[in-house]
């Protein structure tokens, strides 16, 4: 019964963001709307983390086996970018180390910023 | 006759699904290799038996409607570890969402300006733009703005892994040496997998690259929608 309700509080959130993903007129994904929900009503103490943990738990460690049957359309929409691989892959390796030092280094000067003005 | 009953079972793709994954798994376990990605290998080993089985992707996907079902609600239990790690923002505000928000911009703007150098069309555009962000989130947005999904997952999967191996050296190397940064660092740029590195390196930098999996996501949501008319 315990899981039974836990499982319901979060497909309930899952169906209140669809209902704004189709109110709404912006390009964002449905998935969205239901993470701010719930965690607005956590924030606001609406849901407890105790009444949803076991499930959530659950299906957060399930989900990369959710992502193999669309990663398989692959077999699909290889056409589409069998010319243009290389560029994919040069630009992820490039932009990753981009992102982690631009990431990186606004943390840090900022830390030390703070740090230099507090002493 | 058999052939028949094959396409039409809606078990059999869920069964390939999960033992190619299992798989994945323990050779993870194994070999303790990043490149040894579960998610890679699940999705490499079911391609390479319904290429095989010269199944089509259309009898595959009529029996994991199933998995489908669950990815939305799991998704959303996201919030749950963002709710309970929304406590760190506290010590370090200014530092973390500078952070995450250089993070997500420099992603933004590398990707454009690559996008633009290399000619790609506007699909490839979108496709890239949440490469960075944890794959939940990154397919949406990329199926929102008009994208190739399963690049964009296979993309994000690379992203996570190339994270997970160079993240220790690279942040060394460029002198990023503050364990908070480097878990802000690890997590904007490479996610859930680069976060598995950042949790062997430290308790603070796992926790930092934690936090930074869930919003960026979120703020990569807002601003690739911007983004996504430049191309």
């Amino acid at each position: 019964m315990r899981y039974v309700m836990q499982l319901l509080i979060i497909i309930a959130f899952a169906f209140a963001g669809e209902v704004l993903h189709h109110l709404l007129p912006l390009p964002f994904p449905a998935n969205i709307y239901g993470i701010i929900l719930l965690y607005l009503a956590l924030h606001l103490k609406i849901v407890k983390v105790k009444q949803i943990k076991e499930v959530s738990t659950t299906l957060i460690i399930a989900m990369p086996v959710m992502f193999i049957p669309p990663a398989v359309g692959l077999m699909n929409t290889w056409g589409d970018i069998r010319d243009s691989w290389p560029q994919y892959l040069l630009i992820t390796f490039l932009t990753t180390f981009i992102v982690m030092a631009c990431a990186g280094w606004a943390t840090q000067l900022v830390i030390r910023y703070k740090n230099k003005h507090k002493n | 006759m058999i052939h028949e009953f094959l396409a039409e079972t809606v078990y059999l793709g869920v069964i390939l699904t999960l033992c190619s994954y299992a798989i994945g798994l323990w050779l993870k376990k194994k070999t303790k290799l990043a490149l040894m990605n579960p998610l890679l290998i699940g999705i490499i080993l079911t391609i390479l038996v319904l290429w095989l089985t010269d199944t089509p992707y259309d009898n595959y996907t009529h029996g994991t409607q199933v998995i489908n079902y669950l990815l939305t609600p799991a998704t959303i239990c996201l919030a749950v570890p963002l709710y309970e790690q929304i406590q760190h923002l506290k010590n370090n505000f200014h530092a973390i969402s500078l952070g995450i928000i250089s993070g997500v911009l420099s992603s933004m703007l590398s990707i454009l300006a690559m996008v633009l150098i290399l000619d790609l069309d506007h699909t490839s555009y979108v496709t890239l733009l949440p490469k960075s962000i944890t794959t939940a989130i990154g397919m949406g947005v990329s199926e929102e703005l008009g994208g190739n999904v399963p690049v964009t997952i296979m993309v994000i999967v690379f992203t996570g892994i190339i994270g997970n191996i160079f993240a220790e050296r690279f942040l060394r190397l460029i002198g990023i040496i503050n364990p908070v940064a480097k878990g802000i660092a690890i997590g904007s740029a490479s996610h859930v997998i680069g976060t598995t590195k950042a949790m062997e390196i430290g308790q603070t930098e796992g926790a930092m690259s934690s936090l930074s999996i869930v919003t960026s996501g979120i703020i990569t949501v807002i601003v690739a929608s911007l983004f996504a008319h430049l191309v």
